[in-house]
C-alpha cells in the first residue's frame, strides 16, 4: 500500500481531519457497475487528482458527490459526519461546488445569471435584483479575470476561458468548502488552461478541497497533493504525488495495476 | 508557487460612466424588437394606401386591438412554454372547455339549477374564478404528466386538445350556452359597454407614462448607484418620450373613434339627451378587453424577466442540465408554465364568451396554432431559451393586422389564411438567417 511506500518519506504537514470521506461507494446504471465499492478522502486545502481512462467510472463517483446521481451503496461524510445528498440543491448546502466538463451555464443568460443561477438575489418583494447580482459579478470577476467585460451579453457569445471563468467565479463567490472540477480545462485553449490552472492554485491555498478530475497527467502531476486512479470502476490506488512517477500513474491507468505489480517490461510497453 | 495571472487584482476606480457601442446598444434596444416594430409600422401604411386611407383609422385600429387580445394573451403564455422547450396544442380546446363551464356557471347553474336567477352580483365573478382555478388545475395537470411523467409535451398536449374539444361536445351537445351576465359582458369590449370612455382612458395613459419615467430613471439610478454604465442621457430622453408618446396616441386614438350612430342614439335616449342633427360624438375610449391584454403582458413580463419563475424557464431552455444542476426545480417550473398556460385559456376564455354573449362548441378553435404563430413571429425560437413577451404580443398584432387589412383590401378570408401563412415562414426564416449572420 502506499502507506507502507510514504511511511519513510518526509512529511511535512500533519494531514488535517478529512474534509470529504466517501466510503464503500457503488453505482450502477442497470446491469453495469459503474463505480464498485470506491472508498475516497479528501482534505482542506489538499487537491487529489482522479484519474482514469474513459469509462473509469470518475464522474459518476463524483456526481453521487455533487448531487447530480444517487449512489446505491455506500456512505458519505463531510468534516466526520453522515451527510446525505440526493440533489444538487442538497450538495450546495454542505458548501459542495462543482464545475463541469461540459460547462454548466444556460448559454442563452448573461454572466451574472448564471453566477446566481438557482440562487438569485431578490428584493424584498422577491423581484430579481439584477443590478446587485451584477454587481456581485464585477468585483468577483475583477479578482479572477481582471479582463471580463460582457456582464450584459449571453454567455454564448463568450470565449471558452471567460465562460469557464463565470463558473469558477459561481463556486468562488458561494464560499465553496468542497470544490469538484471535472475536467476543468478540457474546452480551453493553452492561454486559458494556465489561468484555470492559476486559480486552482490560489483557491487551494485558501484552504478549499478540490477534486479534479482531468484527462491531462500533466495537469493533475503539477496540481495535485495525491492522485486516486479509478480502472473499470475501483480505485487502483491512491498514492502521494511526490512517490511516483508519472509512468507508473500511467501504468495505473492503462493496465489497472499498483506501482509494485507492474513489470518493467509492461511499463515499457506504454510508451 | 508561481504567481498565476489569474490572480492579479486589477483595480479600476472609474468604470466608463456611458454604454458604448452601437446605437442600439447605446439606447439599450432590442434591434429584433425595432425591426418588428418597423415591420408593423410598413404593413400598417402599405394597407393604408391600397385602402384609400381606411386602414389607419381610430375606428379600424380600435377593432383591430380587441381583435388582436384573445390571441395576444395566450400568446403570452405560449412563449414560456416554448422557451422552456415544450409546446402546448391544447389550449384551443382548453379554451372552449373553460369558456363551456364559465358560461353554464352564469347562464345554466347559477340562474336554474340553483333558482338564484340572473345577473346576481356575485355571478361575473364566480364563472371567472371557477373557469381560472379550473383552468390552473387543468393547465398543471397536463404540467405534471409532462414533467413528472415524461411524456412529451407535444404528446400530453395533443391528447389535451382532443378531450377538452371532446368533452364540450359531450356536454353541450352541439348547443349554444347563453346569455352571459350582464357585468360579465363588460370584458367583452363591445362599444359602449365595454370600454373605459375618454376621461379613464386619459387617466389610464398618463398614469402608465408616469410610471414608464419612472421604472426607467429608478433603474437608471440603480445602475449608477453601483457604478455601471448607463446609456447617454439623450438616449434616455429618447426612450422616455417615444414610450410615453405611443401610449398618449394610441390613449388619443381610441379617444377619436365614436360610438357608432345606433347605439349613440341608444345613448342619448338613456341619458336624456337631446341628440344634435350631426348626430352625437360620443368617445369609445381604449376598451376593457386592451386593458385587460395590456395588464396581462405587464404581469407576464414582470414575470419573466423579474422572477425567478422567468429566469428558471429561461435557464431551463437554454440549458436543461445546467438548471438541474445549478438547483433549480426544473419540473415544478415546467408545471408551472402549463398552470399559467391555463390560467390564460380562462382569461381569453372569459373575453371571448363575453364578447360573443355565449359559448359555442367551436370557441377558441384553431387558437393554439394562432398563438404558436404569434409567439414565433415575435421572436422565441423553438430550439427554446430565446422569447420576449412584448415580442409575442406584437406578433399578435402584426398577424390580426395582415387579417384585417386584407379583409378592408378585399382579400377573400382563404386567401389570407394563404398570406398569413406563407408570412409565418418567412418571417422566422428572415430571423433565422439574421441570427445565423449576427452569431456566427
Amino acid at each position: 500500500m502506499t502507506l507502507t511506500r510514504a511511511a519513510g518519506a518526509d512529511v511535512t504537514t500533519v494531514p488535517a481531519a478529512p474534509l470529504v470521506e466517501m466510503r464503500n461507494i457503488s453505482v450502477a446504471f442497470g446491469g453495469v457497475h459503474a463505480v464498485r465499492d470506491v472508498t475516497i478522502d479528501l482534505r482542506p486545502g489538499e487537491v487529489v487528482g482522479l484519474v482514469g481512462g474513459n469509462g473509469a467510472g470518475k464522474s459518476t463517483l463524483i456526481r453521487t458527490l455533487s448531487g447530480a446521481h444517487k449512489a446505491d451503496s455506500g456512505e458519505i461524510l463531510i468534516n466526520g459526519e453522515s451527510a446525505s445528498i440526493g440533489n444538487p440543491r442538497e450538495a450546495k448546502a454542505y458548501g459542495i461546488e462543482t464545475i463541469y466538463q461540459q460547462l454548466a451555464l444556460a448559454d442563452n443568460i448573461d454572466a451574472p445569471g448564471n453566477m446566481f443561477l438557482g440562487r438569485e438575489l431578490t428584493s424584498r418583494l422577491g423581484a430579481l435584483d439584477d443590478a446587485a447580482m451584477e454587481n456581485a459579478t464585477r468585483k468577483i470577476m475583477g479578482r479572477l479575470n481582471p479582463n471580463f467585460r460582457n456582464f450584459k451579453v449571453a454567455v454564448k457569445s463568450l470565449s471558452g476561458g471567460q465562460r469557464q471563468s463565470v463558473a469558477i467565479a459561481r463556486a468562488v463567490h458561494f464560499n465553496a468548502r468542497i470544490l469538484i472540477m471535472d475536467e476543468p480545462t478540457a474546452a480551453l485553449g493553452p492561454a486559458e488552461t494556465a489561468q484555470v490552472m492559476g486559480l486552482v492554485k490560489q483557491l487551494k491555498a485558501e484552504g478549499i478541497g478540490i477534486f479534479l478530475i482531468s484527462h491531462d497527467i500533466h495537469d493533475v502531476f503539477d496540481l495535485s497533493d495525491r492522485i486516486s486512479v479509478m480502472y473499470h470502476g475501483r480505485i487502483v490506488d491512491t498514492v502521494d504525488k511526490t512517490q511516483v512517477t508519472t509512468d507508473e500513474i500511467l501504468g495505473m491507468i492503462i493496465l489497472g495495476k499498483k506501482p509494485g505489480e507492474a513489470t518493467q517490461k509492461e511499463l515499457a510497453e506504454l510508451h | 508557487m508561481t504567481e498565476a495571472p489569474a490572480t492579479q487584482v486589477v483595480t479600476r476606480d472609474q468604470p466608463p460612466p456611458e454604454a458604448g457601442g452601437s446605437l442600439l446598444a447605446k439606447l439599450d434596444i432590442d434591434g429584433r424588437m425595432l425591426g418588428m416594430i418597423g415591420a408593423l409600422a410598413i404593413i400598417w401604411f402599405v394597407f393604408n394606401y391600397m385602402s384609400d386611407g381606411n386602414f389607419l383609422t381610430p375606428r379600424n385600429l380600435w377593432n383591430l386591438s380587441v381583435q388582436s387580445s384573445a390571441i395576444a394573451i395566450l400568446a403570452t403564455g405560449m412563449v414560456l412554454i416554448i422557451v422552456s422547450r415544450n409546446i402546448d396544442l391544447s389550449l384551443g380546446s382548453l379554451l372552449g372547455f373553460l369558456g363551456y363551464v364559465m358560461a353554464m356557471v352564469q347562464a345554466i347553474w347559477i340562474p336554474t339549477t340553483f333558482g338564484l336567477g340572473y345577473d346576481q352580483p356575485y355571478t361575473w365573478f364566480l364563472a371567472l374564478a371557477i373557469g381560472i382555478v379550473l383552468g390552473a388545475i387543468v393547465g398543471a395537470l397536463q404540467g405534471v404528466v409532462v414533467a413528472y411523467g415524461g411524456v412529451p409535451s407535444f404528446i400530453v398536449t395533443l391528447g389535451g386538445f382532443l378531450v377538452w374539444r371532446g368533452l364540450i361536445f359531450r356536454f353541450d351537445q352541439g348547443q349554444t350556452i347563453a346569455p352571459m351576465d350582464k357585468t360579465f359582458q363588460i370584458i367583452g369590449g363591445a362599444p359602449g359597454v365595454g370600454s373605459a370612455g375618454e376621461l379613464a382612458s386619459w387617466v389610464i395613459g398618463i398614469v402608465a407614462c408616469i410610471a414608464i419615467v419612472f421604472s426607467i430613471v429608478s433603474s437608471r439610478r440603480r445602475r449608477r448607484a453601483y457604478g455601471f454604465p448607463v446609456r447617454p442621457t439623450w438616449a434616455l430622453v429618447t426612450v422616455i418620450v417615444a414610450s410615453c408618446g405611443a401610449v398618449l396616441v394610441g390613449v388619443w386614438e381610441a379617444n377619436h373613434y365614436y360610438l357608432p350612430a345606433g347605439l349613440a342614439t341608444q345613448y342619448a335616449k338613456d341619458h336624456g339627451i337631446v341628440e344634435p342633427a350631426g348626430g352625437l360624438l360620443i368617445p369609445v375610449g381604449i376598451s376593457w378587453p386592451v386593458l385587460l391584454m395590456i395588464a396581462v403582458t405587464l404581469v407576464m413580463t414582470v414575470l419573466a424577466t423579474r422572477r425567478r419563475f422567468g429566469r428558471y424557464v429561461f435557464a431551463i431552455g437554454g440549458n436543461p442540465d445546467a438548471a438541474e444542476l445549478g438547483g433549480i426545480n426544473v419540473r415544478r417550473t415546467i408545471v408551472g408554465t402549463f398552470a399559467l398556460m391555463g390560467i390564460l385559456c380562462a382569461i381569453s376564455a372569459a373575453f371571448l364568451t363575453a364578447r360573443l354573449n355565449s359559448a359555442v362548441t367551436g370557441l377558441g378553435v384553431q387558437s393554439e396554432l394562432y398563438a404558436i404563430a404569434a409567439a414565433v413571429i415575435g421572436g422565441t425560437s423553438f430550439s427554446g431559451g430565446i422569447g420576449t413577451i412584448p415580442g409575442a404580443v406584437l406578433g399578435a398584432v402584426v398577424m390580426q393586422s395582415l387579417q384585417s387589412g386584407m379583409a378592408i383590401v378585399g382579400v377573400d378570408s382563404p386567401t389570407q389564411d394563404v398570406v398569413v401563412g406563407a408570412v409565418l415562414v418567412g418571417a422566422v426564416w428572415l430571423d433565422v438567417a439574421i441570427r445565423r449572420r449576427t452569431e456566427a
